[in-house]
């Protein structure tokens, strides 16, 4: 299909300019409010909210806990991506659903299922009684929440990749000899790498900003199980505005490197499909 | 679980779903299970005053509107977008792509904050609303606003696939046989996009709903007001009813399934007929 020559109208300026002014409004400006507000008081007291030792122990945290995730997600969602994708069996439909379940609950809701098994009201607690280990409302049952809310982004990246270049190589290479790692690395892992970068990139974004699930699983301890977005919310509740918006700046600059990977990542992805 | 003789070639069956299993369980359906098993020690009788208690019901009322609303204004900005993404060429389409995804990228609370400060009384938008005698922050207003800002990526990305696949033979048709530009769209172009707007409607409208942490924050939360769903659940839970908080958990979990069935129903259909051309 040839390109039809387009006719400059007045149209198209108008809905881009529309489309323009929407994104402009709902979402530049937003964005533009945080550094603004957080620059406002000038540069020594945005320095100053940042260097905060609560902020930087919930920095820590945030990375410690979404690190953990992505791994534990990546590790999760390779495995699943190839049961799925390169056998058959009865159920595969089911399972697929069962993983996707986190996309539709609620993350208080994501919050509050860990309560009911290590909370005080939990079946799992006399035993974490017994051998003093606590997980709700502690670093731990922070990052199973976080885990939770992101458990299918790696494996629904992976999934269509992986069905999409078939079953047909894996089989060759393993008629010929070769081991289950061996063909990972040669043949399956080079069709999808950058589906799964992209993958850990969204799970990264989401880990680092997950607000609702962690919040009732975290307790709320300053220096302990406050994780950035947490701390924010603390900061803005007792109307420390300015510092507020200046931690919320170091979450604003880690989204826009994101989404640049984001957009860079996306553009192999789809360059790889047209090759193929 | 049987396997077929052929795919027995390929090695890792076992392992990998074991691993897929154990991890599934572990994280996901245990826990989600105990919480129901929770729920099975109270009668119908007592599980229906706590869901239909009225300062509930408000609360129901008040997210089920504005994320309708909310899912409303992304369903036509979506097409819009979804339109000039793919069918236009100008400067700056990739930064404009790029910001569609800001919502999934951007962490709630920060999101949450930026928007209540914006809207109140003396923030850059509100103060101009103010004006005019309308107030954002705080109000219905302002729940819906936050929603519209959690729901843009949903129905653009759903679209903008679809357009550029769509075949531009039927159009130059409609346009050959004398349709006006607009008549080309809706008859031909919109009945085309409809499933994929309608299934991003959904998403949309089932993260609104869902939403919590960008919403929160200019909700205010005023009793019988501004309470969203999940609020409900948190101060259930700070007040250690947990059998109300599961209560509503439930509630909210079938209707998130009811959405997600229906979209399921909307793309099987597509399915379908995509099959048959």
């Amino acid at each position: 299909m040839k390109p039809k020559a387009v006719k400059k109208s007045a149209t198209k300026y108008i809905l881009i300019a529309l489309a323009v002014l929407f994104i402009a409004v709902m979402l530049a400006v937003p964005l533009a409010t945080v550094l603004v507000y957080a620059l406002r008081q000038g540069w020594d007291t945005f320095a100053a909210a940042i260097v905060d030792p609560y902020a930087i122990k919930a920095l820590k945290l945030t990375l410690t806990a979404a690190g953990t995730t992505v791994v534990l997600n990546t590790f999760f969602g390779v495995f699943a991506s190839w049961a799925i994708t390169k056998f058959r069996f009865r159920g595969k439909q089911i399972l697929t659903t069962l993983i996707d379940i986190p996309f539709a609950i609620s993350p208080v809701i994501a919050g509050l299922v860990f309560i009911y098994v290590f909370g005080r009201i939990g079946w799992a607690y006399p035993f974490l009684q017994a051998h003093d280990i606590k997980i709700v409302f502690a670093v731990p049952g922070i990052i199973l929440a976080t885990i939770f809310v992101t458990f299918p982004f790696i494996s629904r990246e992976l999934i269509p990749l992986m069905q999409s270049s078939g079953t047909d190589e894996e089989e060759a290479a393993a008629l010929m000899g070769a081991g289950g790692l061996r063909i990972y690395r040669k043949i399956t892992f080079p069709h999808v790498k950058w589906g799964l970068l992209y993958g850990i990139i969204l799970c990264t974004a989401r880990a680092v900003g997950e607000f609702g699930a962690v919040s009732v699983v975290s307790g709320h301890l300053r220096g302990k199980t406050n994780t950035l977005p947490l701390h924010i919310e603390i900061l803005f509740s007792e109307f420390h505005l300015t510092a507020s918006f200046a931690v919320s700046s170091i979450l604003v600059a880690m989204t826009v490197v994101i989404l640049v990977l984001r957009n860079i990542v996306e553009y192999r992805v789809k360059r790889e499909e047209r090759s193929h | 679980m049987r396997l077929r003789k052929r795919n027995k070639v390929i090695p890792g069956f076992g392992l990998s779903m074991g691993v897929t299993i154990s991890m599934l369980s572990l994280v996901v359906l245990i826990p989600l299970v105990s919480v129901f098993i929770n729920l099975a020690g109270i009668s119908f009788a007592d599980f229906w005053k706590i869901v239909t208690d009225s300062q509930l019901v408000a609360a129901y009322k008040v997210s089920l509107t504005s994320a309708f609303i909310a899912a409303c204004v992304n369903g036509v900005f979506g097409v819009l977008l979804a339109w000039v993404l793919t069918r236009y060429e100008f400067p700056g389409k990739r930064i404009l792509d790029g910001f569609i995804e800001l919502p999934f990228a951007l962490p709630t609370a920060v999101a949450g904050i930026a928007l209540t400060t914006l809207y109140s009384d003396k923030g850059w938008f509100g103060s101009v609303f103010a004006k005019i005698g309308i107030k954002v922050s705080y109000t219905r207003i302002g729940i819906t606003i936050a929603m519209i800002f959690i729901g843009i990526p949903f129905v653009v990305r759903a679209i903008q696939p679809v357009l550029e696949k769509l075949d531009g033979s039927y159009e130059e048709a409609a346009e050959i046989l004398g349709a006006s530009r607009s008549r080309t769209f809706f008859k031909v172009i919109f009945p085309e996009i409809l499933p994929a707007a309608l299934t991003g409607f959904g998403l949309a409208f089932a993260r609104c709903i869902g939403e919590y942490g960008s919403v929160v924050f200019i909700a205010g939360n005023i009793p019988w007001k501004t309470q969203i769903v999940p609020l409900m659940i948190m101060s259930k839970l700070e007040q250690f009813n947990y059998t109300a908080a599961t209560s509503i958990a439930l509630v909210m979990i079938v209707f998130s399934f009811v959405i997600l069935f229906t979209i399921n129903i909307i793309q099987s259909r597509v399915a379908k007929r995509a099959g048959g051309k």
